[in-house]
């Protein structure tokens, strides 16, 4: 089997365990500690297991982020990647997700994968399209929802879920495919890996870098303004009490009020 | 007027129109003099009764698409009318499977926003304003275009209410493939599935990791069966293969809306809650007083769901 260049796309996020926060300009808050979207630790060990299968090549990690923040990408290292690519710039703060992905294909480009992996969406701002978005801009075939993926010679095997099931689909490499959580589980960093992972090659890139008009992929070339962040309609407080042991028979007297017993 | 003529992107399986189809057509209808459904498939003849029947004047059909996942055939059918001259003002389609993908091919090819996870929509003067809703639909984002269009928007299931509108099939146009994409399905399969729908059901009963093990989820389908619910899960535990996906409630995974909601062992994080929120009751059951499912319970049990739900099931039986 030839070697395997594997580009898996990750995002560096706030911590979903903390409070999300809006910037004044209704940006999300990303000042704080930004670790790796467990969504995107999938797609990295799927890619280090598909290259351990083919024999050979390596895992390159792409991402976009503020403050040329790479402690995620060290997670990635710490895991096994080889190398990451890290775009940081001013000029991206506000960009869309069709501008997100013109950049993270511009980088992808550079890399010259077999496949790209990335997650179906992240976990902070789950817009889903980015993807799909990075394989329409780099010409190349996708496959999204991966919850399994085979390689077999210059074809990529992936089942996807579906409504009802899921679907078997393949498509010629090179490919982009998304995938699950679920889709293999991802290993924990050694402390060997994590060692390792300090002197693994990052390039840090500006948007001029990958030959793209930053005026084009920031806030204002996103098309689309943010006119109102409003709370949204609080759930009156419902009645909270502790188990004393006859607790059922509240939600027994609940279920009849509404007639569903 | 913004918004004259709307194309809505018609997703059906085994000839039955989906559902999401028919809310999207519904909010579509009061926006718009013109709305067209854009469908991917051979059997547009099929759907064209209820596309028609739901307010869609004409089906753009493309045709078979020869096995292709529909993003790359359909966005190129799309966009190819587009620039042609013959496009819409507004591509309204769902946040489903096929619908992302093709949201997302056609926002490259005619280099426009897509604006997702939409819950509704307004035209105010000459903007079209989409509402997002956001930190786990605690907060409400409305944003609109600024280019020129066509728009596109993905909006979430159960954001419209279907209806109706009384008109005959709608007519069935071809809509030229330009693309037609190199992703094949070579075969399908389709997971047994016995009792109500998790979309459909009027009760939910949902199980969390507080479950503690997978062999415990059959107190969930046990209660389930009781309340003829339908029985689903937290993505923690679906992540752990105790359950398919296709149980999964939450961003990921289905939105329900049903009478009844009960989350046994579910702590509630966000991704969880965005699913399950609007249901129009809810029923929590959690040993963390603290857990975020409170926040939008009816009825809330601080407890241990290994000795309330046996004993909720028991009194069940004995009715």
């Amino acid at each position: 089997m030839p070697d395997m260049h594997v580009v898996v796309c990750v995002k560096q996020i706030p911590d979903p365990a903390e409070p999300g926060k809006l910037e004044g300009d209704n940006t999300l808050d990303r000042s704080g500690k930004l670790i790796l979207d467990e969504s995107d630790s999938y797609g990295v060990e799927m890619a280090l297991q598909l290259v351990d299968k083919a024999g050979g090549g390596e895992v390159t990690l792409v991402s976009m982020a503020p403050n040329n923040e790479t402690s995620g990408l060290r997670t990635a290292l710490a895991m096994g990647a080889a190398k990451a690519i890290l775009v940081s710039d001013d000029a991206l703060s506000g960009a869309g997700a069709l501008d997100t992905a013109k950049v993270l294909a511009a980088a992808i480009k550079r890399a010259e994968p077999d496949l790209v992996l990335a997650a179906t969406e992240s976990s902070d701002g789950y817009t889903g399209t980015v993807p799909e978005q990075v394989a329409a801009l780099l010409g190349l075939p996708s496959i999204t929802f991966a919850k399994e993926i085979h390689l077999e010679g210059e074809t990529v095997k992936v089942q996807r879920q579906t409504e009802a099931g899921y679907d078997e689909v393949t498509c010629p490499l090179p490919a982009l495919v998304s995938v699950t959580a679920g889709v293999v589980e991802p290993r924990y960093p050694s402390f060997k890996g994590i060692m390792a992972a300090k002197s693994k090659p990052v390039d840090e890139l500006k948007v001029a870098d990958l030959g793209l008009d930053a005026s084009q992929v920031g806030a204002a070339g996103a098309g689309q303004e943010i006119v109102s962040v409003d709370d949204a309609p609080a759930r009156e407080a419902g009645e909270i009490i502790e188990d004393d042991g006859e607790a059922f028979t509240k939600i027994v007297e609940f279920l009849d009020g509404l007639k569903v017993i | 007027m913004a918004l004259n003529r709307i194309w809505v992107y018609a997703e059906a399986a085994d000839g039955k129109v989906s559902p999401l189809t028919l809310e999207l057509l519904a909010k579509a209808r009061s926006l718009a003099g013109t709305v067209e459904a854009v469908y991917g498939g051979a059997d547009a003849d099929a759907v064209a009764g209820t596309l028609g029947a739901h307010g869609a004047s004409k089906v753009l059909a493309t045709g078979d698409l020869g096995g292709s996942l529909p993003g790359v055939p359909v966005a190129s059918a799309i966009a190819k009318a587009v620039n042609d001259g013959n496009g819409p003002d507004l591509v309204m389609l769902g946040t489903s499977y096929d619908g992302r993908d093709v949201a997302a091919r056609l926002s490259v090819a005619l280099d426009k926003p897509v604006i997702t996870n939409n819950i509704d929509i307004e035209v105010d003067g000459d903007s079209i304003v989409v509402t997002e809703p956001i930190f786990g639909g605690t907060k409400l984002v409305k944003t609109k275009f600024t280019a020129a269009g066509p728009h596109i928007a993905l909006f979430r299931p159960k954001s419209f209410v279907a209806e109706e509108a009384g008109g005959g099939a709608a007519a069935v146009e071809s809509l030229e493939v330009a693309d037609a994409g190199q992703a094949k399905i070579t075969n399908r399969h389709v997971e047994e599935a016995t009792g109500p729908k998790l979309d459909e059901a009027a009760v939910v009963v949902s199980g969390g990791r507080g479950l503690g093990e997978s062999d415990k989820y059959q107190l969930i389908e046990d209660l389930a069966k009781l309340l003829k619910a339908a029985p689903g899960a937290s993505r923690a535990i679906v992540d752990a293969g105790w359950v398919p996906y296709s149980y999964q409630v939450g961003q990921t995974g289905k939105v329900v809306k049903p009478t009844v909601y009960i989350a046994a062992g579910i702590s509630g994080a966000t991704q969880h809650l965005v699913g399950m929120k609007g249901s129009k009751n809810i029923i929590a059951i959690n040993k963390d007083p603290e857990a975020p499912i409170f926040s939008v319970a009816d009825l809330g049990i601080v407890g241990d769901v290994h000795k309330v739900l046996p004993k909720l099931i028991e009194a069940l039986q004995a009715r």
